[in-house]
């Protein structure tokens, strides 16, 4: 066994702006200095001053209000979807593992299927079919990030089964679900932490690309890609509507990228005893 | 983008696609390019937000035939000028019965249509019977609902029976939908026009461009352009990175209202504000408890900011309306000071109403134009200020026509009317908004055989207050022409009675 490492510097990066994010979102809730959904047409795409930090934009919202609302529905959005998935593929990947045979074969080939379409684009049809709006954003991610968990949690759970203490529990008598729950589970958490991390900035990103083609929230709600989206037209003239949400996703995704490749380094047990989980994973 | 399991490529394809969305605004904020001439002085390319369904204005209802066809390959026996006036075209002058039931038209000879034959009475006759058939598929066969007879006296002689005197009907055949087309070629315009105008057709490629070329047999004077080509840019985003790249040349209507500041400060460019037919409404379904209530869509009138309205989504171009008619009529009556912008009268409306703040909560639908999708957000909040919470749900266009026009399935929706003198359709049975009120219909049906035009202003003027008194609809703003175009470029209409581009008198200078 290695030792246990500790979180790299860039780790450290991606967890510090992840709290920036969180932090953000959290205060969001009590405080933002306007009401970002209150306009002020009078003092409509005016710069960054005394009154307001970041500016406004083109009905005179508050800018910097809005991007703090932003971040509470971009992680809003994503912890739901990303949970979604969690909740219903982690499930899924253990039952295959545990059962195999005609039910990993189903569970396998569905996922499968799901892969087979681009996600956004189905995540597009989805909204397409059930209206637009956030809820709807948030289980066409959310259907995306079931077969993620379910391959992820089968593929680390099936060489935990061929190891001694799985098969000593099965010789004492524990049932595979127990088995599953009891030690399964908790060995493969690292890995699945990973992947959360993983996920919940791509969730981010394809909340803000479904916002940014006015599929997801819907106005008054406020999200980082309707602000893009907004921006757009006013490139030439308020080059700084777009920029700061583009800046907000960039940052947020890339450092929840970094935390998740600082996690996966400090946590996932393929890592940790890589030799031995290839061979008995094979 | 996938969510795969994959974790290296999907990682570096996410933080990759992240960088791009932020990359993407700095490229495009940066200094436009020097414009290239698209093309040489004697061709135009002219941007188009919607591609018309197909070509013949006698058979579709899609402002955007007019747009491309009208004056410029099709023409009728009168034609609408820029100035909105009856003028001559086919027809080189006529005489009307003291009765105001017999019209004679004396033709212009010599005219002949891209294909080669010629335009005799005959053809005039064939276009207003084809027009006004039962199983015409003409989409506004209203226009020639007066008509009783039509014959050709000779070959340049056209006699028109009516049933009725009507004040509009010379007005009426000035339409795109009343432009005179041949037997041979009626049934292929749609993909072919054959007109009589200065441009025959030369191409089109879908999705993408309409072509014209100058016509060499054209009666008039011949056009200063040899060829025109209707770009269609369904992006309204792309239209200002496309004008100031100089292609397209020119913008009937721009459709991106916040690009003009940025043009109008640029000397290359030529920035006019002009007007429209389009009267812009916010539409309440009267079938639709309780805005079938006066005093409901009394309150929704007052809770209406107007100025900040044009401002914030019209960045300040748009002439606030009282009531469905275009201000620059005549007849107009300036009816904006009956709900002027007062929440605490719309709160003690909603109240008399029995309804308490969030006790109304309406659905908004919202049309692709920016008019509509900006001025509904407005609205939106406007309207919660008087406790009315508001839904919004932005839709195609077939989605728009199929479940608000069609199916009147909606509380709230924006849109702008854009027919010259549409007030009628306050009396139309069963139109979208469900409005009825038997006294509006009578002016309407006085109006419809009343041939004065001092006693027709009357009418109108009687029929804009009804409407405003019962607050039929929110009157928002009459929509403007945001014409833009290269400096250089002379002639092109800077208002839009009807829905056309013009090409006839357009040329560079230099």
């Amino acid at each position: 066994m290695a030792s246990p490492r500790r979180l790299s510097a860039a780790g450290w990066i991606g967890a510090a702006i992840a709290a920036v994010v969180i932090l953000t979102a959290l205060v969001s809730l009590v405080w933002t200095p306007h009401d970002p959904t209150v306009m002020d047409v009078a003092n409509k795409l005016s710069g960054p001053g005394a009154a307001h930090p970041l500016g406004t934009d083109h009905f005179g919202r508050d800018t910097l209000s809005q991007l703090m609302v932003g971040a509470r529905v971009s992680i809003a959005v994503s912890v739901v979807a990303v949970g979604l998935g969690v909740g219903l593929g982690v499930p899924l990947g253990l039952l295959a593992a545990a059962r195999r045979g005609w039910i990993d074969e189903a569970v396998m080939r569905f996922n499968d299927l799901a892969f087979a379409f681009p996600a956004l684009l189905t995540a597009v049809l989805i909204t397409a079919l059930l209206g637009p709006g956030a809820i709807n954003a948030i289980l066409a991610i959310g259907l995306f990030n079931i077969p993620v968990f379910a391959r992820v949690a089968r593929g680390a759970a099936l060489p935990l089964w061929k190891r001694p203490f799985i098969q000593a529990a099965r010789l004492a008598g524990r049932g595979r679900t127990r088995i599953s729950l009891d030690h399964i589970l908790p060995n493969i958490a690292g890995t699945l932490i990973v992947q959360a991390t993983i996920q919940f900035a791509l969730a981010i990103l394809a909340e803000a690309g479904l916002s940014y083609l006015g599929l997801g929230s819907q106005p008054p709600e406020v999200s980082w890609g309707r602000m893009l989206n907004e921006a757009q037209t006013f490139l030439f003239l308020e080059p700084r509507l777009a920029v700061l949400p583009g800046l907000a996703i960039v940052l947020t995704v890339l450092g929840l990228n970094l935390l998740g490749d600082g996690l996966r380094d400090r946590l996932d047990p393929r890592l940790e005893t890589g030799l031995e989980t290839r061979r008995e994973g094979g | 983008m996938p969510l795969s399991p994959v974790r290296r490529p999907a990682r570096a394809g996410a933080a990759l696609t992240a960088a791009v969305l932020g990359a993407l605004a700095l490229v495009a904020a940066q200094s436009a390019p020097t414009p290239a001439r698209a093309a040489p002085p004697d061709a135009l390319v002219m941007g188009m937000v919607l591609e018309p369904p197909h070509l013949d204005p006698t058979a579709g209802a899609a402002g955007a035939i007019d747009e491309v066809v009208y004056a410029n390959v099709f023409e009728g026996l009168t034609r609408i000028g820029p100035d909105g006036a009856v003028r001559p075209a086919l027809a080189e002058r006529w005489t009307v019965s003291d009765d105001g039931l017999t019209y004679t038209f004396h033709l212009r000879q010599g005219v002949t249509f891209h294909d080669g034959t010629a335009f005799t009475a005959a053809d005039a006759v064939f276009s207003l019977d084809r027009a006004r058939a039962e199983d015409s598929v003409n989409a506004q066969k209203g226009l020639f609902e007066a008509i009783a007879a039509v014959e050709a006296r000779d070959d340049h002689t056209l006699i028109v029976r009516l049933s009725h005197p009507q004040g509009r009907f010379l007005f009426n055949l000035g339409w795109g939908d009343a432009v005179m087309v041949a037997p041979e070629s009626a049934g292929t315009n749609t993909v072919n026009p054959i007109g009589t105008g200065p441009f025959r057709f030369g191409a089109w490629v879908q999705g993408d461009r309409v072509e014209l070329a100058r016509s060499d047999t054209y009666w008039g004077e011949a056009p200063a352009l040899a060829r025109a080509t209707f770009r269609f840019m369904p992006d309204p985003q792309a239209s200002l990175a496309g004008i100031l790249s100089g292609n397209p040349d020119a913008y009937a209507n721009f459709p991106a209202p916040e690009g003009l500041v940025t043009l109008e400060s640029d000397p290359r460019f030529s920035v006019v504000i002009g007007s429209t037919e389009g009267e812009t409404i916010l539409a309440m379904n009267h079938r639709r408890p309780p805005l079938d209530d006066v005093r409901v869509r009394r309150a929704i009138s007052h809770a209406i900011d107007r100025p900040a309205l044009i401002d914030g989504a019209m960045f300040g171009n748009g002439t606030p309306i009282g009531s469905h008619f275009a201000p620059h009529h005549p007849a107009h009556v300036d009816l904006t000071g009956m709900y002027p912008h007062d929440p605490d009268a719309a709160k003690a409306l909603l109240a008399e109403a029995g309804l308490g703040p969030g006790d109304l909560s309406l659905t908004l639908h919202l049309p692709p134009p920016s008019y509509a999708r900006r001025g509904g957000e407005m609205i939106a909040a406007q309207l919660k200020a008087v406790g009315i919470d508001v839904e919004i749900i932005p839709v195609e266009w077939a989605q728009w026509l199929e479940q608000v026009f069609r199916g009147h399935d909606f509380n709230l929706s924006i849109v702008a009317h854009t027919e010259p003198l549409d007030i009628d359709i306050y009396a139309r049975d069963d139109y979208y908004f469900g409005y009825d009120n038997p006294d509006f219909d009578a002016v309407i049906e006085t109006l419809e055989t009343t041939v004065d035009p001092d006693a027709r202003a009357a009418l109108y003027r009687k029929a804009q207050t009804i409407l405003a008194e019962d607050a039929a609809n929110g009157f928002l703003f009459q929509l403007p022409k945001q014409g833009v175009w290269d400096a250089r470029l002379e002639g092109l209409w800077h208002d839009s009675p009807v829905q056309a581009n013009d090409l006839t008198g357009v040329r560079w200078t230099d």
